[in-house]
């Protein structure tokens, strides 16, 4: 297994999947492409974990660190002697975990949409889009230059794109896949000025060099990118701000995140793959990667990142308690725990214990893929049952569903974070982290952890309680295609808390012990319970409380269940002020200066043309004329003014 | 005998050149227009003449050049008169108001 090419297969599988479903799909693989995909993923899986399984136990460590390891590199574009973009795969712990979480998350999303999409007519393009996505996710966590995470970053954005806009005949899906691959397009552009910025002064793309050189306190590099500054800032601050824009950008972090709940126009199991498990997460990974350089050299711009993710946490946790399509509340929560886990880094410090924000933050990431995708698979579970988005047309469909019921509940119990499921563990660290290092953090993550209990639960006694089945077709829950990853996830939703990520996945490679006691944990498990209480009293039985009270909170509630109306801003911003103020001048400019003086040339050279057209009159007599004319001109010319 | 002088002789080619000049600018008939050039050639014959002949008595370029035009007018004579067949042929016609689609 030490054979790089076992590795470089885990991305080629799906590639070579894409390519032969994407070109030969719609003619020979009209119903067994869903298979195909699905083997192909399974073996990239298997190779993931055992990918894994060594480098955590028998090659990554080196005298008790874990070491970045790069397996192979292959000089792609040289600028210069010690500037190249490289094709590469870098192994560290962060990566080797990202590539289990990626590829399981996506094995199962592939096998429960053998089940959900049976029988679309695009079957094989659905496999070869998913197959796409897979593939640049796996090259982006793979990656070992900072520009090859561009790439595989803008790939990963098309293929969302692509999967969002899966139902092109729906003008909203359209609509919303334009507006995901518009936002995070225009994040990337921060992201790829930041890449230049960190480049030009590391004088390097590689990740291992650029990090070293960025974060060593005497290396002249770093003294070099500190001097320099633009409007007060450091030339590195603003390098770490825009990159992490970029990332912001892709895990939808505020005011970047609007993008995130219209995507759910996509096929759900797309929605569980991309927008919970794995491209949301690809900030987190992105900042988690540079984190020596933002830990070590600029403690301000990871003030940035923090505040970010707190305050994007908090927001949308409100937002979602007043949604009413189910997977907008999941898109909201995906946003709130992303928020976590940013914030999680933003807390952290690189060494040792006081890295314990860096671990959170990587493990919440690590449980959190796998209750928030079985959450999605779940409400897709659901939505193919009722055939609805909307909370009203469920309820009561616990008899009815009874997998999906308790995996969903598992699930809900894991976000909430009640022990001993798996979110209760990563939760438990991070608040850990923010207590000791910013109390404000703190009460935040707090908040919106009792915040996340309540509207996971109203979700839940929405879905599954509330009022009497309404749904007459009883066409089963599901193929057990849909069951099985239901089921499977289920139980990773309850055990992956038990992983010990901390000895694993750490900012400095040293295992760290980490150590919450039980009474820390007290007051977030209580206000947990509080909040899950909360919602059983609104929601388990329908009542008009829910109303009166929505009714009491007047605005407020208002606002939150339009979102704070940060669309209208975007669109007035877009809309009115730039069309308005750059669009139109500029189209002015261009119709009237730029195509008028090519009018202007055109249309002289008509006028000229249309006064001399007279002397072709095809007469040859007159030509004769003009011929001796002119030769008689000529002689007066040379006879009269020649001296 | 007294022998003519040379501005007598300018005299008579300056006028059939303007009488070619002026056939060819007035006459509408092709035929005509080609007889008017061979006048115009045939004017330019006189001046090397008379121009050897007065001017450089011993030598014998101009005699060469006149033999020259009057060659090379055989030959436009041939050309012309086959331009002038096509245009009969095509336009059922000699006069030149009849050919007048080589225009804007």
């Amino acid at each position: 297994m030490s054979n790089p090419i076992f590795i470089a297969l885990i991305p080629i599988l799906p590639l070579t999947c894409f390519l032969l479903l994407g070109l030969f799909g719609r003619k020979h693989f009209s119903t067994t492409g869903g298979i195909i995909g699905t083997l192909s993923l399974f073996i990239s899986t298997i190779l993931s974990f055992a990918t894994a399984y060594q480098y955590f136990f028998q090659t990554g460590k080196i005298n008790g660190v874990y070491q970045k390891i790069i397996v192979f590199k292959y000089t792609w574009l040289e600028f210069a002697p010690n500037l190249s973009i490289d094709m590469g795969i870098l192994l560290d712990p962060i990566t080797v975990m990202m590539l289990v979480v990626v590829s399981f998350v996506s094995l199962m999303v592939h096998v429960f949409s053998l089940g959900y999409m049976k029988g679309e007519t695009r079957f094989a393009t659905y496999y070869a889009f998913l197959s796409l996505f897979t593939f640049s996710m796996l090259g982006l966590i793979l990656s070992s230059n900072i520009f090859q995470i561009y790439l595989f970053w803008e790939l990963v954005g098309v293929s969302s794109f692509l999967l969002i806009g899966f139902y092109f005949e729906k003008p909203s899906a359209v609509a919303a896949s334009k507006k995901a691959f518009i936002v995070t397009r225009f994040a990337d552009l921060g992201f790829l000025i930041g890449i230049l910025i960190l480049a030009f002064y590391a004088h390097t793309l590689d990740f291992g060099i650029l990090i070293e050189r960025l974060s060593v306190i005497s290396s002249p590099y770093l003294t070099a990118i500190n001097a320099a500054s633009f409007l007060g800032m450091s030339a590195l601050s603003w390098g770490l701000i825009l990159v992490f824009i970029g990332g912001a950008g892709k895990s939808a972090m505020f005011p970047l995140h609007i993008w995130l709940p219209d995507a759910m126009e996509g096929p759900t199991p797309v929605s569980a793959l991309i927008h919970a498990a794995t491209m949301v997460v690809a900030g987190v990974f992105l900042v988690a990667r540079l984190f020596p350089i933002f830990a070590l050299s600029d403690p301000g711009a990871l003030q940035v990142v923090m505040y970010t993710g707190a305050f994007s946490a908090f927001f949308a946790a409100v937002i979602a308690c007043t949604q009413t399509d189910i997977k907008r509340v999941l898109a909201y929560s995906t946003m709130s725990q992303i928020g976590y886990m940013m914030f999680a880094l933003g807390v952290s410090k690189y060494s040792g214990e006081e890295g314990l924000g860096y671990m959170g933050s990587m493990f919440h990431l690590f449980t959190h893929a796998f209750f928030k995708s079985l959450l999605f698979l779940g409400a897709g579970s659901v939505i193919h049952f009722v055939h609805s988005n909307e909370m009203k047309d469920m309820g009561g469909l616990r008899k009815l569903m009874p997998i999906t019921h308790i995996s969903f509940l598992i699930a809900c119990l894991a976000i909430a974070g009640i022990p001993p499921f798996a979110g209760f563990f990563s939760k438990e660290e991070i608040l850990m982290a923010a207590f000791e290092s910013n109390r404000l953090i703190y009460v935040v993550a707090l908040i919106t952890s009792g915040l996340t209990a309540f509207y996971m639960f109203r979700l839940y006694y929405s879905i599954f309680w509330s009022k009497d089945a309404s749904v007459n077709n009883h066409h089963g829950e599901g193929t057990i295609s849909m069951k099985i990853p239901l089921i499977l996830l289920a139980i990773l939703a309850i055990g992956s808390g038990l992983v010990p990520i901390a000895s694993f996945v750490t900012a400095d490679g040293l295992p760290i012990t980490s150590h919450v006691p039980i009474s820390f944990s007290v007051l977030p498990v209580s206000l947990a319970l509080l909040g899950i209480l909360l919602a059983t009293r609104l929601f388990k039985n329908s009542n008009d409380l829910p109303v009166r009270i929505s009714q009491q909170m007047g605005g407020l509630y208002t606002a939150a269940s339009r979102k704070f109306y940060i669309d209208e801003v975007y669109l007035f911003v877009t809309k009115k002020i730039l069309f308005n103020l750059i669009g139109k001048p500029a189209a002015w400019f261009d119709k009237h200066i730029v195509d008028g003086l090519m009018n202007l040339l055109a249309n002289s050279t008509a006028k000229v043309s249309e006064l001399i057209k007279g002397f072709q009159s095809g007469k040859v007599q007159d030509y004769a004329l003009y011929f001796f004319g002119g030769i008689a001109s000529l002689i007066i010319l040379f006879i009269y003014l020649w001296q | 005998m007294n022998e003519v002088p040379l501005t007598h002789i300018l005299f008579l080619s300056t006028a059939l050149f303007f009488i070619g000049a002026y056939g060819l600018f007035t006459r509408r008939n092709m035929i005509t227009m080609l007889m008017a050039i061979e006048l115009m050639l045939n004017s330019v014959n006189i001046n090397f003449v008379a121009f050897n002949k007065y001017l450089y008595a011993d030598k014998l370029d101009g005699i060469f050049f006149s033999i020259f035009i009057i060659t090379i007018a055989a030959a436009e004579a041939a050309v012309a008169i086959a331009i002038i067949i096509n245009l009969y042929r095509s336009h059922h016609s000699i006069d030149v108001e009849d050919a007048t689609e080589l225009k804007y």
